[in-house]
């Protein structure tokens, strides 16, 4: 209707809109004030997302048993862990890659790394009719990665599973979009598995994927998300979201031949075979031992050896003896692997070394 | 005859003040304009300075890239080759298409509602608009993942390669996340900035020029299309400017159901990526120097090219609209 309706109609309606607007903004304001968030020292750590679920239900019974402490973790990613410990603007930092010689360079000071958590990546899958389990082996993985296998009812996977009936679809491969410690384990395994691989990508947080059918997604959400929609999809899951999510995912042959799930004694199985790890030397892929999973590795926090708060160095200490021992039954809670026991002594070793 | 002609040719105005206060409110006055004048200033100074900033962050990759960084379509970061080609190809494709398909949508749509919708509908119809620009960009990215990328997926995307297979745009597998369903994302995010905007420039057309209309015989829809659309043809280019630069920005929801895979391809239907989804995936986990850099210089990019998209607006603007 053409009528002088508009002018006033904007006018009750802005006054509907702003009414709206204000008891959102109220509400949301209750909501923030209403909860106390305030203690005696806040220790402040930064770094790796993969470590995120794990640090804050520690961090949770920490500040239970010690009230007058909490622990603020930041989820940035291990690269902004990084940035933010070198400019000393965090306590700790926590990374999926330990730094490096150049990265240590940087921060000008001594650090001290140690390992805190395992984790590992197990291989979902999305195909109509196929339940989990089925068998895959390495080379398999690395080639469909590559993009040299390129439908589900390939020979190659056809003769590993037997029973199952593979539908002749394209394989879309799909990997993380986002830099993350999980790309930086599974790369890390498939540059052992397939030297092809290793010279035509490569290890890293973000590589540049081979297979023409690659689509990326954010997060191990956005992979599991995508897996789960796009029938005939491949992708990598880190495990403790495998383990909490229904989704189908394969059965690995490891180096010694036998096929494995990904599961937490799998991967300890892995840390395993490695006693004596360290910051240059830690990679446990593709680890030869029969119950050992292939695709698994460390998450690391980095410390600085002479906190210039000396007290908050002795709160830190005793923040960090305690993830790394008596923390450890807490991460079985939510599916990350426990350190093993000669690990968390070389982790209690290196913490000693603080002042 | 000498004071007349030395005082005011006309007599001063009733109420007229003394001058001290006129002094006073000259210098407050004064005082206000400079106010003003300080905060746009402070405004340019930001945005320099930020240009400023992204240039300075960028050295390292302009050095080493130089100007073939542009074309260039390697991104890794392994081997610490980059180069923003598709990302601006993605970032231009899907924000031009959600632009024309918001536009078109978002004028019709505010064209119903500022005459032809009874005075209830309009309100709260235009309410509800205008909430869809307030749902968070990750509520819209979840939604896309879940329930538009399967339609894509089953029923659009196919339906769409059926009847137009045959351009170069539809061919291909179709995968659900893709540029084609960022593009639709993308409309929806727009389409309110659109619609509200026109909506209000249609609301203040004087009525008298639809009344002329009516009186000489056009029908409403004549009417809205030849005599209320052309009165307000600038606003609505300068509403479509707006919501371009806000798809050429959007990050969350554009990286979740894009695919994320840096390529250029013809087909709408292949996966794709954009500048500030990548920014997004992969700054927080770029710890070399040269890495970050090309981040940074992919950041300058996008800043570029919305200066000069936005530049050729206001040229279009200026060249057809009188």
């Amino acid at each position: 209707m053409i009528d002088k309706g508009g002018r006033q109609g904007t006018a009750s309606r802005r006054r509907l809109v702003a009414g709206i607007g204000v008891s959102a903004f109220m509400l949301s304001g209750l909501a923030l004030f209403g909860t106390p968030a305030f203690a005696a020292t806040q220790i402040v750590g930064a770094g790796s997302t993969f470590d995120y679920p794990f640090f804050s239900k520690a961090f949770y019974y920490y500040t239970q048993k010690h009230p007058d402490v909490t622990v603020n973790y930041q989820s940035i990613g291990s690269g902004g862990g990084i940035q933010q410990f070198t400019a000393k603007t965090v306590d700790f930092g926590a990374s999926d890659v330990p730094m490096n010689a150049k990265e240590l360079e940087r921060t000008k000071a001594a650090v001290l790394q140690i390992p805190i958590t395992l984790g590992g990546a197990g291989v979902a899958y999305n195909l109509p009719g196929i339940a989990k389990g089925m068998r895959l082996t390495r080379e398999l993985v690395a080639d469909i990665y590559l993009g040299k296998i390129a439908k589900w009812n390939d020979p190659a996977i056809a003769k590993l599973n037997p029973g199952m009936k593979l539908p002749d679809m394209a394989i879309t491969v799909v990997h993380r979009s986002d830099g993350s410690g999980t790309t930086y384990i599974f790369t890390d395994f498939l540059s052992n598995v397939s030297p092809e691989w290793k010279s035509k990508v490569g290890t890293g947080k973000s590589v540049q994927w081979p297979a023409p059918s690659s689509i990326g997604g954010k997060g191990n959400e956005g992979v599991a998300g995508l897996v789960k929609q796009t029938p005939g999809a491949i992708g990598y899951v880190e495990l403790a979201y495998l383990l909490e999510n229904s989704i189908p995912y394969a059965e690995l042959q490891n180096k010694a031949g036998k096929f494995v799930f990904p599961s937490i004694d799998t991967v300890a199985a892995a840390a395993a075979t490695k006693p004596e790890v360290s910051s240059t030397n830690f990679s446990i892929v593709d680890s030869a031992c029969a119950q050992c999973y292939p695709i698994s590795g460390y998450s690391w926090v980095m410390l600085y050896k002479k906190p210039h708060d000396a007290a908050r160095g002795k709160l830190l200490k005793q923040i960090m003896t305690w993830l790394a021992t008596d923390a450890q039954p807490i991460a079985k809670t939510v599916d990350y692997v426990p350190l093993p026991a000669n690990v968390q002594k070389q982790a209690l070793q290196a913490l000693g070394e603080m002042e | 005859m000498t004071e007349q002609t030395i005082a005011s040719p006309v007599a001063p105005p009733p109420g007229a003040r003394p001058s001290s206060l006129l002094r006073g409110e000259r210098i407050t006055s004064k005082i206000f304009v400079a106010a003003l004048q300080s905060s746009c200033g402070l405004f340019l100074l930001i945005v320099a300075g930020l240009a400023a900033e992204l240039v300075w962050g960028a050295r390292l990759s302009l050095k080493t890239f130089g100007i073939g960084f542009l074309w260039s379509s390697h991104w890794n970061p392994v081997t610490e080759q980059f180069g923003a080609a598709p990302f601006i190809y993605g970032t231009v494709v899907t924000s031009l298409i959600a632009l024309v398909l918001a536009a078109i949508v978002g004028i019709l749509a505010a064209i119903y509602l500022a005459e032809f919708a009874p005075r209830w509908v309009g309100t709260y119809l235009g309410l509800l608009i205008e909430l869809l620009a307030a749902v968070p960009s990750i509520v819209y990215g979840l939604w896309g993942l879940f329930v538009l990328a399967p339609i894509v997926a089953n029923w659009i995307g196919p339906a769409l390669q059926k009847t137009l297979g045959f351009l170069p745009f539809f061919k291909g597998p179709i995968y659900g996340v893709n540029v084609l369903t960022a593009s639709l994302i993308l409309t929806l995010m727009i389409v309110p900035t659109i619609t509200a905007i026109t909506r209000d420039l249609i609301a203040a057309v004087p009525m008298r020029n639809r009344e002329a209309a009516l009186a000489l015989g056009a029908t409403p829809w004549e009417t809205a299309a030849k005599v209320v659309l052309p009165a307000v043809r600038r606003g609505i280019i300068g509403a479509c400017l707006l919501a371009f630069g806000r798809a050429l920005g959007e990050t969350i929801a554009t990286t979740m159901v894009i695919g994320n895979r840096p390529v250029i391809s013809a087909s709408l239907f292949a996966p794709g990526y954009t500048v500030a989804s990548v920014i997004a995936n992969e700054f927080t986990e770029a710890t070399s120097d040269l890495y970050l850099s090309a981040l940074i210089e992919l950041g300058l990019i996008l800043l570029v090219v919305s200066l000069i998209v936005i530049g050729i607006g206001r040229l279009m603007v200026r060249l057809f609209v009188r």
